[in-house]
């Protein structure tokens, strides 16, 4: 029989919440030690990593915005996902209740705050995918604040106005623009998720996903690993900084993935994360419960 | 760093230049989407009969806005069901969304100063300037930071917003802030859109 994994769930939401993953805190320590001493990037780098300490220490939310729950399970055969979806829905009620979560969906006709983070069958968002029966469950959670959503853009190739064709070359035009459009808005700095191919809704979901490797990961096309190096390094150049306050770290890492197309439609889709970026992960096996 | 308590005086705000870090001391309100279309329908364009409480609630904004600061912040709040409210987290959120609202609240109520995150646009730098007023950038996501600033939940208005959009009266003690638009028509936030435009436009000049 399956097992009830509902407060097991809730602790999930509770770390992804209030501990911002090593990687990414890594990566902002190295950022403050760029900055000039005295400027306000540097005192905005300051107060991140102290709210990231205070938020781990009294597991508060490092941002009150607890964003977009997305939920990426790995079930194997034989599982309920069915079951795996109301437990996900309950942990998240009572996560909200327990004050790790904001009351985040919005009935976007009336007006109405659900007030438990549940609306409708698409919040929050749950993907399933199988795997064999004798591989673990595991289920990651992104959570993604709706300042940095907003500055998510799509571009249809080839775009005039930037001069971008249907390649590389192109990509990295729009990538670039998305970053500069962005300015401080999505809390830079940011990280970005770059999904070349697909149907809209296809692409702007893959570039969320390609999110959740590690920092510092890159494709295994050598291609495209040296165009998400590039495109870190030219985003830095343009002096945004965090919070758009002017500095040396605008963006802390880039990540490209690639889809297939229809023959007319060449989109690029340009997922920017702000710098708070929460993802967690916990592992089934038997009756232990392991968290990344 | 300079402290300043509100209410705070015309002097000061015109005192204040973009690029100063300032800490904040007194009575503020929280206020964002919801908030701002609600105050320029029901009581400035009056496009909306008031309704409910509406117009008590006004009387209350009155007296809270004059002199004082507007805080676009959603806060995760502890304390609901008891009414024993506290703030967990409380960042800013984007403020340009409030952009065709802002210059106008302020003029209205006499807001000196809106605090919030990513900077705002022409129309309400000219209410900055008008009013006078400033804006505030507080650092973004750095919410249980903020949240330990805010010493007291003195009330709260339009619960039936819901939490995030709701307007929560708070007592604050040392808020770090950054000034970004000043009194005098200066915006950080011009300077670096158009220092990146410049940077972007050789990038995207250069050969792949």
């Amino acid at each position: 029989m399956q097992p009830d994994l509902t407060e097991k769930i809730m602790e999930l939401i509770r770390r992804t919440s209030s501990s911002l993953p090593p990687d990414v805190e890594k990566r902002l320590r190295e950022a403050v030690e760029k900055e000039e001493p005295g400027s306000a990037a540097r005192g905005a780098f300051e107060t991140i990593l102290k709210n990231v300490e205070l938020a781990r220490t009294d597991s508060t939310p490092i941002c009150q915005d607890t964003g977009t729950p997305i939920f990426y399970v790995h079930y194997p055969e034989g599982w309920s996902t069915r079951k795996l979806r109301e437990q996900i829905r309950g942990a998240l009620a009572e996560a909200t209740k327990k004050s790790f979560m904001r009351p985040n969906a919005v009935d976007a006709i009336y007006d109405k705050n659900s007030g438990n983070n549940l609306g409708g069958e698409d919040f929050p968002s749950i993907h399933f995918e199988e795997i064999d029966a004798d591989q673990p469950l595991t289920i990651e959670l992104m959570l993604k604040g709706g300042g940095c959503e907003n500055v998510g853009r799509q571009y249809s190739l080839p775009d005039n106005s930037l001069g971008a064709g249907r390649d590389l070359a192109g990509v990295r035009k729009v990538a670039l623009d998305a970053v500069q459009k962005a300015q401080g808005q999505g809390c830079a700095p940011g990280i970005l998720g770059i999904a070349i191919g697909g149907d809209r809704g296809s692409s702007y979901a893959k570039s969320k996903e390609v999110l959740l490797s590690q920092m510092g990961t890159r494709n295994s096309d050598p291609e495209l690993a040296k165009l998400e190096e590039r495109l870190t390094s030219e985003a830095n150049q343009m002096g945004i900084g965090p919070m758009g306050f002017g500095g040396k770290t605008t963006v802390l890492d880039t990540k490209i993935t690639g889809m297939h197309r229809l023959p007319a439609s060449y989109f690029v889709s340009v997922s920017y994360m702000c710098w708070a970026y929460r993802r967690r992960k916990m592992t089934v096996k038997g009756n232990e419960v392991e968290y990344n | 760093m300079r402290e300043i308590s509100l209410p705070i005086s015309d002097e000061t705000i015109r005192s204040l230049h973009v690029g100063e870090p300032v800490t904040l001391t007194g009575t503020m309100i929280t206020g964002r989407d919801a908030a701002h279309k609600w105050m320029i329908e029901t009581f400035i364009k009056k496009t909306r009969e008031p309704k409910g409480d509406d117009l008590q609630v006004y009387e209350e904004l009155k007296k809270i806005l004059n002199g004082s600061v507007i805080y676009h912040c959603g806060p995760v709040v502890s304390g609901l069901d008891t009414k024993q409210y506290k703030f967990v987290a409380a960042g800013p959120t984007t403020s340009i969304r409030e952009e065709p609202y802002q210059a106008d609240v302020m003029k209205h109520f006499n807001v000196k100063g809106v605090i919030g995150k990513g900077g705002m646009g022409p129309k309400t730098s000219k209410g900055c300037q008008e009013t006078p007023g400033v804006y505030f950038h507080a650092i973004g996501g750095a919410a249980s930071f903020i949240a330990q600033r805010v010493t007291k939940v003195l009330g709260v208005y339009k619960m039936e917003f819901g939490v995030p959009e709701a307007m929560w009266v708070i007592e604050v003690k040392d808020f770090p802030v950054v000034v970004t638009m000043d009194a005098h028509g200066a915006s950080q936030h011009t300077a670096i859109d158009e220092g990146s435009k410049k940077v972007l436009d050789d990038l995207l000049a250069k050969p792949y």
